[in-house]
């Protein structure tokens, strides 16, 4: 048997443990021990972006990631995007508003690179956008209606702190 | 005026949110990868890694620990070891002979994955190697061969009389679909002996009967249910049978349900790829660049096994003529066997091939007249009552002028820098045609059957049509909601699983709009129908003039009662009621399969495109400026929906023209990796400015025709155009990579 690692980290505001090895993808630790399978595998090398999540405010590949690089991180997944009670967030409301998802499977790292993009609060042009972006493979929608649902989150006024799952307001780290 | 279709409620035309976008968006679909079944265990696939050989040997490697593993080989198959499509040519796990790299030899179950790729590894196989083809123009062996002519005794002379004979021979590579969900499937074995195979795929009734033919199995004792699928283009067309063939020997093996996931490098090399094709173009023009007569000779290279050749090849030599009048010309078209993996379906089928022949040959003969080549186009085109290469005269819902003008109108001047500037601007236009429904016979033979059954608050759709990201969901309910008269949400669509819904056919050949979407439709209206005139004898009416509209059924201004209450009353009264209607093409529409002649659609989409690029002179890349696209779709049925199909198959269509080719030596993949086989970025996508035109097609479901292919029949043609207009060099080959364009300029690449 392998060395273990006992495994603590914030997952969408909770916090959660695991019983890991420790090189086990940061990845698998989120679907298979936290059951948040909104995170997708599409290429398992970090080139497609599918399983984006934000990990102590930085935009990561998880399937790139090790267990024991995430101890005791603040991680958020597409499922902490949206508000306590369901609500989605502007930018999920975006883009079902301007058909930025299409088949799905990129959606969930678009919303995490796309909501790391908002939360870093530069002016969201076209250019812009499509950098923020660049790391996220999609093959449905061309990018267009995707950049046009970054943009119109942009303008769209964020809730207060605290108010999405995947975000803990000011002072709690 | 009293029908609920006279009297349309909106939701056709307009761009309600997406019904799977919640899900979507909040990370709560679930695709295959992400649902658990109960005592799993993981399949794995063993590959071949030579081209054409005999199996001398296979067999598991005694030193190895193989308890707790489920091992399968040919010998396993209860039926028939073949993959059902058009000639069953292709085994499911080869038996004496491999014809491809990574061909299945064997399978492997267990619960444990790194155990598994251990396993792998302990396989021993040997091989006779026997020799093998990779040039489809040096293959003996042909799948299919289509010839057919137009006027053929006039074609001579044609070529006596013209002003200029032009030749052209152009080839296009080997694409990948690149789903960003791989092909993925779960075999679940059932206590009657029968077996339930959930997946990500696109037909599930191909399946079924792949399924049928493989396990022996009756239909009773078969579901083959649709996961959330994460991308399809094709690529999910015919390679779920072979999938789902292996995970079901291994679940009826093991007795435990069987998950197999491929990886990205697995899916890149073994899975279908768009067929590769050498296009030759002989045509003799008028000085005014006039089409006197051409010969179009196809090559497709279709790989080790048949699979579905013979109808990427009949669409491709159907498009082959282009949108284009020809007083005489004369199709030789073939699909050969190469040692492989079979090249099968991908959005567009065979058109993108040929169309991006006739569209760089187009801008060959305007270049050697000197002549505009939107202008040769305009020359050209097809108008309404001219008749096709197959014969076929067109009716209705022409509109290759249109779009064509539409872009042209739209691009605008280009701004191009100034002479000797190292980085050159050019723009190219194309203009094509897509048929709309299958091929020739295919719907007749095919005879889809979909329909609609009464719920409490509206109806359910059923139809094994699947959303594979295109908003078939979406699209199906707006539909039937304006056809019954309720709201949006008062549809539900069945999840497609064959033992409950009725076969539509496969979600393939931008038939499911026009064609499915159509008969549910009508579906949907006979409900109406059987609904008025129970709320009129109900409560009391004439029942030619109740109709239902917003959810409540009304003799003219008079509201009778709810839709929930009449449709209680009937559930309560009558049972279950299903209406299940079965596709007819509209009169008038004959096909020839002996001689290839006549309607091969029922009507056409038609696309123009412009594009921008600037050229690096230093380093031989292109930037995509800008692409303008006007498509005529008959009716977007919703509009954001519709225009996102345009946008991403335009992209891919962009990727397809300058990055994309999957590379073999010795018949294995190279870059089987999406660091090796790039596609497009947000960065590399260009701003694209999408014109949809509505020209109705009078027997589509509101007017619709197709667009899921068309997006991916122009840009690439385009691109070509717009670095000939750039540099003055004419690619005759995609990808334009940087390499290709220096040759072409007359440099050497070293």
């Amino acid at each position: 048997m392998s060395a273990t690692l006992e495994l603590s980290l914030t997952v969408n505001g909770e916090t959660r443990t695991a019983t890991v090895a420790p090189l086990a993808r940061l990845l698998d630790v989120l679907r298979e021990a936290f059951g948040l399978t909104g995170t997708k595998e599409g290429c398992g090398e970090g080139e497609c972006g599918a399983c984006s999540v934000i990990l102590d405010g930085e935009l990561v590949n998880a399937c790139l990631v090790p267990a024991s690089q995430a101890q005791g991180a603040v991680v958020t997944t597409v499922e902490g995007l949206a508000a306590r009670d369901g609500t989605p967030s502007p930018l999920q409301q975006a883009f079902l508003e301007c058909g930025g998802a299409q088949c799905g499977i990129c959606t969930p790292g678009m919303l995490v690179a796309g909501q790391r993009f908002l939360d870093g609060g530069a002016p969201a042009t076209d250019a812009a956008v499509r950098e923020a972006i660049a790391g996220n493979l999609c093959r449905c929608t061309g990018y267009a209606k995707i950049v046009d649902s970054i943009q119109r989150a942009a303008a769209t006024p964020s809730p207060p702190p605290g108010e999405r799952a995947g975000v803990r307001g000011p002072g709690d780290r | 005026m009293r029908r609920a279709e006279d009297m349309p409620q909106g939701w056709v035309g307009s761009s309600p949110v997406r019904l799977d976008g919640l899900d979507k968006v909040l990370g709560r679909a679930r695709y295959l990868d992400d649902l658990t079944f109960p005592g799993q265990l993981w399949g794995r696939t063993v590959r071949s890694t030579v081209a054409h050989a005999r199996i001398v040997r296979l067999e598991r490697d005694p030193a190895f620990d193989w308890s707790g593993l489920t091992f399968v080989t040919a010998a396993d198959i209860p039926g028939e070891n073949v993959v059902q499509l058009i000639e069953s040519d292709q085994p499911c796990l080869a038996r004496d002979v491999v014809r491809h790299c990574h061909e299945p030899l064997a399978l492997i179950a267990g619960p444990d994955r790194e155990r598994l790729e251990e396993a792998l590894a302990h396989v021993l196989v040997e091989y006779e190697p026997l020799p093998a083809v990779f040039d489809p123009l040096a293959s003996t062996q042909i799948f299919k061969h289509y010839a057919y002519e137009r006027e053929a005794g006039r074609i001579d002379e044609a070529f006596v009389r013209a002003a200029r004979v032009v030749e052209g021979r152009y080839r296009v590579g080997h694409q990948e679909q690149l789903y960003i969900e791989p092909n993925a499937v779960c075999a679940v074995p059932r206590p009657d002996g029968g077996l339930s195979l959930h997946g990500s795929m696109q037909c599930p009734f191909y399946v079924h009967r792949a399924l049928q033919r493989l396990l022996g199995l009756d239909d009773d004792r078969l579901a083959v249910i649709q996961t959330v699928t994460g991308g399809g283009f094709g690529g999910k067309e015919d390679y779920p049978s072979m999938i789902a063939g292996h995970a079901a020997l291994l679940a009826r093996k093991s007795g435990r349900p069987v998950k197999i996931v491929y990886g990205r490098a697995e899916d890149i090399a073994a899975t279908t790829k768009r067929h590769p094709a050498v296009v030759d173009h002989r045509t003799a023009v008028a000085a005014d660049g006039t089409l006197l007569g051409g010969e179009i000779r196809i090559v497709l290279d279709g790989g080790a096994y048949c699979t579905l050749s013979p109808v990427v090849l009949s669409r491709g030599a159907i498009h082959a003529p282009g949108a284009y009048r020809w007083p005489c010309c004369r199709v030789d078209a073939r699909a050969v066997a190469t040692n492989t993996p079979p090249n099968g379906a991908f959005r567009g089928f065979g058109a993108p091939q040929t169309l991006f022949a006739i569209e760089m040959h187009i801008e060959k003969i305007a270049r050697e007249l000197g002549l505009d080549p939107v202008e040769v186009r305009r020359r050209n085109a097809l108008r309404e009552g001219d008749v096709t290469a197959t014969g076929q005269r067109l009716r209705e819902s022409v509109s290759a002028l249109a779009a064509l003008d539409a872009v042209a109108a739209r691009a605008g001047p280009l701004e191009r820098p100034p002479r000797g500037a190292r980085k050159r601007r050019g723009r190219g236009f194309s203009l094509v045609w897509h048929g709309a429904g299958f091929t020739g016979s295919g719907e007749v033979k095919l005879k889809a059957r979909a329909g609609v059954e009464l719920t409490p608050n509206g109806c359910r759709v059923l139809a094994a049509s699947t959303e594979i990201g295109q908003g078939t969901v979406t699209v199906f309910s707006q539909m039937v909601a304006d056809a019954l008269g309720v709201p949006l949400d008062a549809v539900e669509v069945a999840v497609p699983d064959t033992s409950r819904v009725p076969d539509s056919g496969p979600t393939v050949a931008s038939r499911t709009c026009m064609v499915v979407g159509g008969t549910l439709a009508g579906a949907a209206r006979a409900l109406e129908r059987r609904l008025s005139a129970f709320a009129a004898e109900s409560f009391g009416g004439d029942p030619s003039r109740v109709a239902c509209r917003g959810g409540v059924f009304r003799e003219g201004a008079r509201v009778l009662a709810p839709y929930s209450v009449v449709a209680g009353r009937h559930l309560a009264e009558h049972g279950p009621l299903r209406i299940v209607e079965q596709y007819s093409h509209p009169p008038g529409i004959v096909w020839d399969d002996d001689e290839f002649r006549g309607d091969a659609y029922p009507v056409y989409a038609w696309a123009a495109t412009a594009v921008d690029v600037e050229v690096d002179l230093d380093s031989y890349e292109t930037r995509i400026l800008r692409a303008v696209t006007a498509s005529d779709v008959g009716k977007a049925i919703h509009p954001v929906l519709c225009a996102g199909q345009i946008e991403g198959g335009t992209v891919q269509a962009l990727g397809w023209a300058l990055l994309e080719e999957l590379r073999h030596r010795d018949g294995r993949v190279l870059n089987d990796r999406l660091q090796t086989y790039l596609i497009p970025t947000a960065l590399d996508a260009p701003p694209i400015e999408t014109i949809l035109i509505e020209n109705g097609y009078r027997h589509g479901p509101y007017g619709a025709k197709g667009v899921g292919e068309l997006p991916m029949d122009g840009p690439a043609p385009a691109v070509a155009a717009a670095i000939l207009d750039a540099t003055g060099a004419l690619v005759p080959e995609l990808p334009i990579t940087p390499d290709r364009l220096m040759a072409a300029l007359g440099k050497d690449p070293a």
